[in-house]
């Protein structure tokens, strides 16, 4: 199971009282479109936690990274076939342009093989790169480092 | 090799109906996340103007919302799937960060935004999005024109991106904590606009002659209107001296220092060609657009100003 906090998108509970609960997430990307599945996945299990009040706030500083996903995190994107980000790159002072493909060591999550190449940056979701095994030949989903 | 994640069958998950057993109506035009700014401190910095405020926020919030909207129009449209993918991707991150910065300004200036009809769910950055005229638009004229070939959008979303993301290393520092915290998430999605963009640049510029030849077309056709991104529109002097924004002007240097790293790696000589003049002066900021953002907008907007009070 990969949960919110595992990937670092939960960012606070606050049990106010009895049965009021605060809870605080963070978009991963400016246009996520699952903002409002996890807001209501949150109010359905707190609710039948025993909450009568439910808030879910939106957190946008500081911006998520993907050092902040946690090892079970990342063996649970690994189990489903995802592979996981590496170390995000600094995002103060200027940002460097790069136009060779990003290098990254992965390897792929079928078959451990690390002979992979990158088909694209942009996949099946706003947070993953398209990768291709070089070894199985499967295709698989890399979550970007941001 | 790892054993696959069995989820239980009592995983709500598993039913793609059970979200429907609840009311859950919400507006039809947009999502059901009531506000994008929701528990984010939207306080006004002491000092600071809020109309000036409101009127900047507007103005980086046009410009990805009709950004996102052009390149939102090559879905199923690009040369090749993983193309597709990638320019569905750059749209959807503008207009996430279109509607945060759409939600910041109606928030810092409630009297901006349009009057809907009493019931109409809409929530203020839909109310701006859809229900504004072309000349109540503030995005620079690089946003909205029309579409052409896959080198004119590689080319478009280069000089955007280079531009954006120049401005918003500088935003990040802005004394206003939603557009600091806007800049500081968006200038990692736009440095990967920006590289993907980049190196399509390179890439069609050494490709085939074809390639080549529309790749300088398009860069001769767009060309007119990257001098207009640097600008300094009174609002944005305002904001900047305030603190909350950035004058253009400041980030040409650098924006041009980038984009003529692109232009040497791809062997392209920078265009002569002569800035697109404004109409009396005015440009994209200050409301003056070309036909084609109307015709934009009465697609974009139709159905959502049909269905004002829409609920779904």
């Amino acid at each position: 199971m990969l949960t919110l906090a595992d990937l670092g998108v939960l960012r606070g509970v606050d049990v106010v009282g009895d049965s009021h609960v605060v809870v605080e997430i963070t978009p991963t990307y400016s246009g996520c479109p699952a903002m409002a599945a996890m807001r209501d996945d949150l109010v359905r299990e707190l609710t039948g936690a025993g909450f009568d009040r439910v808030e879910v706030r939106v957190s946008l500083d500081p911006a998520w990274t993907t050092d902040w996903i946690t090892p079970d995190g990342r063996a649970a994107l690994a189990a489903a076939g995802i592979s996981p980000p590496g170390p995000a790159p600094s995002s103060t002072g200027p940002i460097p342009l790069t136009l060779l493909p990003t290098a990254r060591q992965v390897r792929c999550p079928q078959c451990d093989s690390p002979a992979t190449e990158l088909v694209s940056e942009f996949g099946s979701t706003a947070c993953k790169a398209q990768y291709r095994c070089s070894c199985c030949l499967e295709p698989f989903d890399h979550v970007k480092e941001i | 090799m790892t054993e696959h994640v069995h989820t239980s069958p009592e995983d709500e998950h598993e039913s793609a109906y059970s979200g429907l057993l609840v009311n859950d109506a919400h507006w039809a035009f947009g999502t059901d996340f009531e506000d994008p700014l929701a528990g984010v401190d939207t306080t006004i910095p002491e000092g600071i103007d809020a109309p000036t405020l409101a009127a900047y926020a507007l103005m980086l919030g046009d410009d990805s919302l009709v950004m996102s909207h052009r390149i939102a129009e090559w879905t199923s449209n690009a040369p090749e799937l993983e193309d597709d993918i990638a320019l569905s991707n750059i749209a959807l991150d503008l207009l996430g960060q279109a509607r945060l910065l759409l939600a910041r300004a109606a928030k810092a200036d409630e009297s901006i935004v349009p009057a809907l009809p009493d019931g109409s769910p809409a929530p203020p950055e839909d109310a701006l999005a859809f229900f504004r005229e072309a000349h109540e638009f503030r995005n620079v004229r690089l946003a909205e024109v029309v579409n052409g070939d896959f080198a004119e959008a590689t080319v478009r979303v280069l000089l955007f991106s280079v531009w954006r993301l120049a401005v918003w290393e500088q935003l990040r520092t802005s004394r206003d904590h939603v557009l600091a915290a806007v800049a500081a998430k968006g200038v990692k999605e736009l440095a990967y606009h920006r590289d993907y963009a980049a190196r399509w640049f390179v890439t069609l510029a050494q490709g085939t002659d074809e390639s080549r030849s529309r790749l300088l077309a398009a860069l001769d056709a767009l060309w007119p209107l990257w001098p207009e991104l640097f600008d300094t529109h009174p609002v944005e002097a305002a904001a900047a001296g305030s603190g909350v924004g950035v004058d253009p002007a400041t980030v040409r240097e650098s924006a041009e220092a980038v984009l003529d790293q692109v232009l040497a790696a791809a062997d392209v000589p920078r265009p002569e060609v002569a800035r697109r003049a404004g109409v009396l002066g005015r440009t994209g900021r200050d409301g003056m657009h070309g036909e084609p953002l109307s015709r934009m907008l009465a697609e974009m907007q139709s159905v959502a100003r049909a269905h004002p009070k829409g609920l779904w």
